[in-house]
């Protein structure tokens, strides 16, 4: 088990390692030149020189990138004599707009991520498989068309057209929902849970339809299954029979999808976001790209594969209890 | 020798989009406390529905008609809640598939423990020794370890067991065996044959005993009933059916099995 | 019953009958089935007509008309609906008053072009790469199975945005193509592999083998033509999500260039109107919705035509 876990860790090393080289080397070929973007308009060769020599540009690639990695691990030090500025551990740069902090800017915006994120997967788990069971159990009834109709609609409707939707209806055509702001949970708990209830709404709406529908197809598969005859024929009482034994094999494989898509969301919705004007990640990320922010670019590029890759390590240790069957081949 | 089980002009009939079809029609069988009736035929010949009839665990849809009593009492037309009680109870099942019919999220324990307290409603400390003295009645060694197990770490024969002690942990009047060593090796059948024969034996429970093996039936059943498309074409003592067949199809069924006289598995009706 | 016929053998296998006139049987026969075809021939008429229908109406998808307008209103369109009329039929735009209907007719071209294109090269590559993985394993799986799960663990969106916003602007459509299909391949060719790896090892592809049949037989004539109803399921299946994709993309502004129409791109235009002009995001929206809808549900009742004929 032990030696499982190791492997995986180097796996998941190999590829973050990747995704950094490959943004690298993307990014610092293709874009224009960042030391001419600071400059600005008022801009001298001189004070060009100095800014690559500041930010290391005048470096050759390779010493570029080894110094940004082992930045992450170790901090480095911009510039030197009176205008050296250190960057702690992890450091992942200084925003070229606004000379933030770049792991500032990630720290101080994944709350809004994770909020989002949280609220959302609350949402679309609860319908999502409240309605899969159901129209399993009542398959083939006017219910289980009916919600399995809604559903395939609802996981074609692209969620910023929805977005824009729910916001002519609630806010200014039925004006029950203030005009969507960013705002913190001390502002208060009822203006918070209004603000983020249409983010929440708008991406919960897509996986919950995705959700029912596999659940639906899973619980029918299980029920099916020569075990549940079994389960009749011990006389159990028929509450027992679908807890124990259909859901938990129905549900199982749900939880592992399910933690690939909350991992790929810690990453930033980036839509959602944009849409709502909510100051998360994946904002962060839409704006940095509109503006050719690269130290940031390569922050948000970099912490979605980490939440990629650490979630799909987590769905396979968690699946190896789920599952018995893996639990003990896995060893 | 008191009658245990009285099937009488059983017919269970399936709505299609072609009308309503019969798949078991007119069968009648009786069982004895104290002996193995059993039911041959081919594949779809019914008499998989007919068990299922006796357990009231038809699919949806489907009509019977006629009458299955059990020690006198009438089993067709009763709600789901009563014929809970009565499954795993009173009438328990083993079927074709081990692996496929037992949980495999579970511990086999578990899957012992909960017919034993669902019908007897004791602790689940007292369930997990009758769990263990049923898997050590079924002849599993290390029945203390093998009770944490999970069905995939047993092997085919193995997990039969199991599925023998479950069906036999409530102590049933009646058991109802549905082709259980098909799915099995050769050499593990005839041991599970065995074992089915001993416990029945020893317990004194009523069989039914489903297969499409002749070679089988003759070595543990009293009295053979043989289906062909939901009908009854025979119906006498094991002896009767095998040495003077009134029918055609029996004399078909006969011919198309090599006799295996002296198989080991006759030992089990001496 | 005194006829003792001998039943056939059970169990004994039988080529699943999936012939093409018994699915298209089973989806004429499904009413939302028919309808979602319908429109989908409806859509694809009017990318195919665009001009004519400009022709017709006479307003082309880059026409300004300041008489659909008000000024006074800051550039919303005159009368209500945004401003649906006669000579309008879907309205027009605020600000310029260019024709919606002439736009969502252009921009369908390029919609279902994109769409298009990206599910063949998607479906080119995750066959070709999902069968040599399958085929040949040992180091060719073992390569291709790591970039797949090296493409699968990249951010695809952040990344698919930062490399179109980097890139030229140069002929954006081919570029959407190129990099929707790197990063969607992976998910077919996962199931190409899987599936080809059961196949080679089943009996009627040993037996082709053993009596000497090339490789290319094997794979043209014993392997593809199985995978052919899953593949025919996945790219349908796909379609709805890469008309979604370039949506997205060029509503996050980094598709298509202006002035080319695309839905995606009027949807973000009509960001700033929402409030005063609800039909501006409407009509687009509404449009991408239905044909996402109903390739979705062709590809739904696809498969259900295809299992229904495996299971048979």
């Amino acid at each position: 088990m032990a030696r499982y876990v190791a492997g995986r860790f180097a796996g998941i090393v190999v590829i973050l390692f990747l995704v950094c080289l490959f943004t690298f080397v993307i990014f610092f070929t293709l874009s224009p030149d960042p030391a001419l973007m600071i400059c600005g308009k008022t801009c001298t060769p001189e004070r060009i020189d100095q800014i690559r020599g500041v930010l290391g540009l005048d470096q050759p690639y390779f010493t570029q990138f080894w110094t940004f990695l082992t930045a992450i691990f170790v901090g480095r030090d911009y510039g030197s004599g009176a205008n050296l500025i250190h960057c702690a551990a992890p450091c992942l740069g200084y925003s070229f707009q606004t000379n933030q902090s770049v792991w500032e800017m990630v720290v101080d915006r994944l709350p809004v991520s994770a909020t989002v994120a949280i609220g959302a997967a609350v949402l679309w788990l609860l319908i999502g498989i409240l309605a899969g069971l159901l129209s399993a159990v009542k398959e083939g009834t006017w219910w289980d068309r009916t919600a399995m109709g809604l559903a395939l609609g609802g996981s074609s409707i692209p969620n910023y057209v929805l977005a824009l939707a729910l916001q002519y209806v609630l806010v200014v055509w039925l004006q029950i929902l203030p005009f969507p702001s960013a705002v913190s949970f001390s502002d208060g708990p009822v203006l918070w849970f209004q603000s983020y209830l249409m983010p929440w709404v708008v991406l919960a709406t897509g996986y919950a339809c995705l959700y029912a529908r596999l659940t639906r197809a899973n619980v029918i598969d299980t029920l099916a299954e020569n075990f549940m005859r079994t389960a009749r024929a011990k006389g159990l009482p028929p509450m027992l029979t679908m807890r124990r034994h259909a859901l938990r094999p129905a549900l199982t494989p749900i939880a592992t999808i399910f933690g690939m898509d909350f991992a790929a969301l810690l990453g930033g919705a980036l839509i959602t976001e944009t849409v709502f004007g909510l100051n998360g990640v994946g904002k962060m990320a839409a704006d940095s790209i509109a503006k050719n922010d690269q130290p940031v670019i390569m922050a948000v590029t970099l912490l979605a594969a980490f939440f990629v890759v650490v979630g799909n390590l987590v769905v396979d240790l968690v699946y190896t209890t789920l599952d018995p069957r893996v639990r003990i081949t896995a060893k | 020798m008191s009658d245990l089980l009285v099937v009488e002009d059983l017919t269970v009939t399936f709505p299609t989009t072609r009308g309503p079809v019969d798949v078991v029609k007119d069968v009648c069988f009786t069982v004895g406390s104290d002996e193995t009736v059993g039911i041959v035929g081919e594949s779809g010949s019914g008499k998989s529905m007919t068990s299922l009839a006796i357990m009231g665990l038809l699919p949806r849809g489907a009509v019977t008609r006629g009458s299955i009593r059990l020690d006198g009492t009438e089993l067709l037309g009763r709600g789901d809640k009563d014929m809970r009680r009565i499954r795993g109870n009173q009438v328990s099942m083993v079927f074709q598939d081990p692996l496929s019919s037992l949980n495999p999220y579970y511990t086999v324990g578990l899957q012992i423990e909960e017919v034993y307290r669902a019908h007897k409603g004791r602790s689940r400390k007292a369930a997990r020794k009758v769990a263990i003295e049923a898997l050590e009645q079924v002849g599993l060694p290390d029945p203390e370890r093998r009770v944490d197990y999970y069905p995939h770490q047993f092997s085919g024969g193995q997990r039969q067991r199991v599925m023998i002690a479950m069906a036999l942990v409530c102590s049933p009047a009646l058991l109802i065996a549905d082709e259980p060593t098909t799915a099995l090796d050769v050499t593990v059948q005839a041991q599970i044959l065995r074992l089915l024969a001993d416990l029945r034996r020893e317990s004194g429970t009523g069989m039914v005993f489903i297969t499409h093996d002749l070679a089988v039936i003759s070595s543990i059943a009293t009295r053979v009933l043989v289906m062909c498309r939901g009908e009854q074409v025979e119906y006498g003592t094991a002896e009767q059916v095998f040495s003077d067949p009134r029918h055609d199809y029996t004399r078909m069924l006969l011919d198309s099995v090599p006799r295996i006289d002296d198989s080991p598995i006759d030992e089990v009706m001496s | 019953m005194t006829t003792t016929t001998v039943l056939p053998a059970a169990g004994a296998p039988v080529a699943p009958a999936t012939s093409a006139r018994r699915v298209a049987g089973a989806l004429l026969h499904d009413w939302a089935a028919v309808l979602s075809t319908a429109f989908l021939v409806l859509i694809l008429l009017m990318a195919i007509c665009a001009p004519l229908i400009s022709a017709i109406t006479g307003h082309g998808p880059n026409d300004f008309d300041s008489a659909a307008i008000d000024t006074d209103l800051g550039g919303l369109p005159r009368g209500s609906l945004g401003g649906i009329s006669a000579d309008h039929l879907l309205g027009v735009e605020p600000q310029n008053g260019r024709d919606i209907l002439a736009r969502i007719a252009y921009g369908a071209r390029v919609s279902l072009l994109i769409a298009a294109a990206a599910t063949a090269l998607t479906t080119l590559l995750g066959v070709v790469l999902g069968m040599l993985a399958g085929f040949y394993q040992g180091w060719v799986d073992q390569v291709i199975s790591r970039i797949m799960d090296f493409l699968m663990a990249f951010p695809a969106l952040i990344f698919m945005i930062a490399i179109l916003s980097s890139l030229p602007t140069g002929n954006r459509s081919v570029l959407l193509v190129v990099v929707i299909s790197v990063f969607g391949w992976p998910y077919l060719a996962r199931v190409v592999r899987g599936q080809t790896l059961t196949l080679v090892n089943r009996e009627f592809v040993e037996a082709a083998r053993v009596s000497g049949a090339s490789t290319g037989v094997l794979v043209f004539r014993e392997i593809l033509p199985n995978l052919r109803s899953s593949l025919i399921v996945m790219t349908t299946l796909a379609v709805p999500g890469y008309v979604g994709t370039e949506a997205g993309l060029s509503f996050l502004g980094v598709g298509v260039t202006p002035p080319t129409p695309s839905w995606g791109q009027m949807i973000s235009s009509s960001v700033g109107w929402y409030a005063v002009d609800p039909m501006y995001f409407a009509v687009p929206g509404a449009f991408l919705f239905c044909t996402v809808l109903s390739l979705t549900v062709l590809g739904d009742r696809l498969r259900a035509a295809f299992d229904a004929g495996e299971a048979s």
